[in-house]
């Protein structure tokens, strides 16, 4: 297999221009005759199918939801980032890019976030231009927050729904193009395979999720945008649907899959409350701005936080990192609190988390304030805790919240199947291994506004392949091994649910494969994930029919595609013998307990590809080089 | 906790429906109302029986996917919160609490408490966007925005599209919903330039997808998680005239 990044010759700061120069060109008569399939809707489809819409390209975009604008996207809260350097405190294109890298822990490749900065700025005009309500000064013009991991003010920000506004902008100009007839949305259907000819991918399988009927739709290219797997924990800040299915099945067809064991566990979440816990709440990391985090000193100490006082409390990120303090990066800040955890300092019921507390704040801001940028997140706290987080602290724990791995694309967005190009969470490019706060939204928009629609004209501008019809043998096929998978969901004829499953499968990933990884861990994950992966094929149960809408049919689809990435989660984590961002390999640390990375030997992108079901897969390697960015230790001292 | 439930199941959009009897046993009040759904239907799916179907995804508040008529009342007894957000201590052991779909003739039932909000999209579809190509905005700066302006679009723009407006209405109308993506987008410069042509477009698509028409009853602002005020409607409304006057 072949892994050619295509990263364009020449200085950092002209690759991309070059390359859009480069790129052949369809003339606007022509772009009409093309067609293209977009899966999911999230930030980085619909803003993808809007604008190859608005080119003049025939999308159809498909979601499992019934409304594009349900996507998960729509749960971001914090923000996102831009180098606009508005607040003129020395941010810069160069900063952002600098920034991306060095918190990505040199995992990642400089060209596509070089690019990522460089697009970052149009964003915020292109939202601003179709009505984001974003934050704003009392001049009018823009404001912006910090966010962990950065020392300049560059987030852009509408209260603490940014995503929700963002998905919202896109889903419109999306709206508008069904209205123009130039996109045609297919809502409640679900991707449950590839349909590859000649080895390129020419269409889709999808399952209608009211009726059951299995259908194949084709076309030149596909693309996927079809989110992350975090999910795969089971308890995740992620959305109860999202899964990994898309990028799965696209894996299975010959998609090779980068990176799987960089996840990122959100350091701000509200703690688990009992064992019926069905999805973990991330309170926005904005919160980290003027919110303290602390334990008590004393182990197991049980006293209400009020009557700690101030000389028996550990501010611990102030402690460890003076400069960053409470706003260290993501997988630092983690991993802190779960060594406060475990080393018997956790506060709450459970004793399962830590403070994160605004009375400084509200002592040095005054209430209103506080309500002002924080108000609806205090008040889902409440909602969810029942504990007024204005009068006590809130207690967080870390939970699994993004995945920077992916499937592998090269600069244009492409897998390793051509004709398949993915974008936005789905795949792996562009934050290495650990993303900064406010720059998923960056790269979704990103990828589906300003590189895509680009770089998907020079494929289809060279046709290798004819399109099928969906009656073609080649597409029936494909729904064939679609149909026989139901069958074997909905005939094994066991005894547990698959949510069941898909919650000991959570607890063992996150034991074997979470905040902190070891060779024993790791090795006993592999065995026992692939234990109850069988018990699942013989012992699920899954009530109901094919031929309707059946929820528990659904999940048991994701669930057993979860079974196999947690696997190569695991083994991808065994393979990687360093630790890096957010893959923390207990065996490879400084003498501060930081991440130590071994940059000889591991200095560059994991690509798994697929082999078969009885034979292992392939580990291949794409090299990273770091031009720009010296390879240094991160330090945030 | 323990609780009964009596919960509407309809196996399709033609089947008939009626109220079925279940008992939650066993709740925990710091768990969701949903996660109380999730428990039952387990142990629905582990006896043989069908789950009960519904639709939910974030779990957050904010995808708007959730919604259920909680004995009575859409997103249930607590204000400004989804049926996601809704929590068991809201409730007492021993409680009867009925379960049903949000009803109207324009959220036809697909099955359970699963209702077809697609009339919402195209309501969207025939205005609600302000009609600008990627690539051709000018820097975000150059159109300020008065802070006060922003925060209004702002509270409009919350709405998440779970239609508990119109399970609210006594007229099925949506015109909380059309009118929060209409002040949403009205009262920014940019939407501006579209501004009559959008509300009248947008009222239009209401009608045609069945809604009823608002009488002020304001209930819709009572069911709404987001707390979307019917001001909104009024604007609305003057939007309407103007656009009438300006043909």
């Amino acid at each position: 297999m072949e892994f050619n990044s295509r990263v364009p010759a020449g200085p950092i700061d002209q690759k991309w221009d070059r390359h859009r120069f480069d790129l052949k060109l369809i003339n606007p008569a022509n772009k009409r005759k093309h067609e293209i399939i977009v899966v999911g809707s999230g930030l980085a489809g619909a803003s993808a199918a809007a604008t190859l819409a608005e080119l003049g390209y025939n999308v159809r975009c498909f979601t499992y939801h019934d409304s594009p604008r349900r996507a998960h996207s729509i749960a971001a809260q914090g923000g996102i980032n831009a180098a606009k350097n508005y607040q003129n405190d020395g941010d810069s294109i160069y900063r952002l890019f600098y920034d991306t890298v060095k918190g990505g822990d040199f995992r990642s490749r400089e060209a596509n976030v070089y690019r990522l900065a460089q697009v970052s700025v149009n964003i915020i005009d292109q939202c601003a231009a179709q009505g984001v309500p974003f934050g704003r000064e009392y001049g009018g013009s823009l404001a912006n927050r910090s966010f962990g991991g950065a020392q300049v003010s560059r987030t852009f920000y509408a209260r603490g729904q940014t995503g929700q506004q963002l998905l919202i902008g896109a889903y419109q100009a999306l709206q508008r193009q069904v209205a123009a007839g130039k996109v045609k949305m297919v809502c409640r259907r679900e991707m449950l395979d590839v349909i590859v000819v000649d080895g390129h991918a020419k269409g889709i399988v999808t399952r209608d999720l009211v009726t059951g009927e299995i259908f194949s739709d084709t076309a030149e290219a596909v693309v996927l945008g079809t989110g992350g797997y975090a999910n795969a924990y089971y308890l995740s800040t992620n959305a109860m649907a999202c899964n990994v299915t898309a990028a799965w099945r696209a894996y299975r067809r010959g998609a090779a899959f980068s990176n799987p064991c960089y996840t990122q566990i959100h350091p701000t979440c509200i703690p688990a409350a009992g064992d019926y816990q069905s999805k973990l709440t991330l309170m926005s990391e904005s919160l980290r701005n003027d919110g303290r985090i602390w334990v008590p000193k004393k182990q197991g100490d049980d006293r209400a936080a009020a009557q700690i006082g101030e000389d028996e409390r550990d501010y611990y990120l102030e402690r460890f990192y003076p400069s960053f303090g409470n706003l260290s990066p993501r997988d630092i800040s983690s991993r802190r609190a779960k060594e406060m955890v475990d080393a018997g300092h956790g506060v709450g019921e459970l004793t399962n988390g830590v403070y994160l507390d605004f009375e400084d704040a509200i002592g040095r801001l005054g209430q209103d304030v506080i309500a002002e940028r924080y108000g609806n997140l205090f008040e889902m706290y409440e909602r969810i805790t029942g504990e007024d987080p204005y009068k006590v602290p809130m207690r967080i724990y870390p939970a699994p919240h993004y995945t920077m791995g992916g499937t592998w694309v090269d600069y244009n967005l492409m897998s390793t199947i051509p004709g398949l190009f993915v974008i936005g969470e789905a795949n792996f490019s562009d934050h290495g291994a650990n993303r900064l706060g406010a720059s998923a939204l960056m790269q979704g928009l990103a990828d589906g506004y300003f590189v895509l629609p680009y770089t998907i004209g020079d494929y289809l501008a060279r046709p290798a392949v004819k399109v099928p019809a969906p009656a073609d043998a080649v597409c029936r096929a494909v729904e064939d091994d679609v149909r026989d998978r139901v069958k074997r969901l909905l005939g094994a004829g066991g005894k547990r649910t698959a949510d069941s499953f898909h919650r000991e499968l959570g607890m063992t990933l996150w034991n074997s494969c979470g905040m902190a990884r070891t060779e024993a861990s790791l090795k006993d994950g592999i065995q026992k994930i692939s234990a109850l992966r069988q018990e699942f094929w013989r012992d699920v149960k899954v009530p109901g029919r094919g031929e309707e809408l059946n929820q528990a049919l659904e999940t048991a689809g994701r669930v057993a595609d979860f079974f196999e990435l947690a696997e190569l989660m695991c083994r991808d984590a065994l393979e990687r013998t360093e630790s890096c961002g957010a893959h923390y390999r207990e065996e490879f640390r400084t003498d501060e307990g930081e991440a130590q990375r071994d940059d000889e030997n591991f200095t560059h992108v994991a690509a798994w590809e697929f082999m078969g079901d009885d034979e292992p897969a392939r580990r291949h390697i794409e090299p990273l080089n770091f031009e720009n960015v010296p390879l240094t230790q991160r330090s945030y001292k | 906790m323990n609780l009964t439930l009596h919960v509407w199941r309809q196996a399709g959009p033609s089947a008939p429906g009626k109220l079925v009897t279940y008992a939650a046993k066993d709740i925990s009040s710091h768990a969701s109302f949903l996660e109380m759904l999730d428990i039952v239907n387990e142990q629905l799916i582990e006896s043989g029986d069908e789950p009960i179907a519904f639709e939910h995804d974030c779990r957050e508040g904010i995808c708007g996917a959730c919604g259920l008529v909680v004995s009575g009342t859409p997103h249930g007894p607590k204000m400004a919160t989804t049926t996601c957000q809704l929590h068991m201590r809201v409730f007492k052991d021993g409680d009867q609490i009925w379960i049903e779909p949000f009803r109207a003739k324009g959220f036809p039932i697909l099955k359970d408490l699963i209702v077809d909000r697609s009339a919402f999209d195209r309501i969207i579809q025939a205005g609600g966007y302000i009609s600008v190509n990627t690539g051709s905005a000018v820097d975000a700066n150059v159109v300020p925005v008065p802070k006060a302006v922003s925060e209004k679009a702002m509270d409009a723009a919350a709405c998440i599209g779970c239609g508990a407006c119109v399970a609210a209405c006594p007229n099925a109308s949506a015109m909380l919903f059309t009118a929060a993506k209409a002040s949403h987008l009205g009262r920014l410069p940019q939407g501006e330039p579209e501004r009559f042509t959008r509300a009248s477009a947008m009222v239009a698509q209401m009608d045609e997808e069945g809604f009823g028409s608002c009488t002020n009853h304001g209930a819709c602002q009572n069911a709404c998680p987001k707390r979307i005020s019917v001001d909104t409607i009024a604007r609305l409304n003057r939007d309407l005239l103007r656009a009438k006057l300006n043909e």
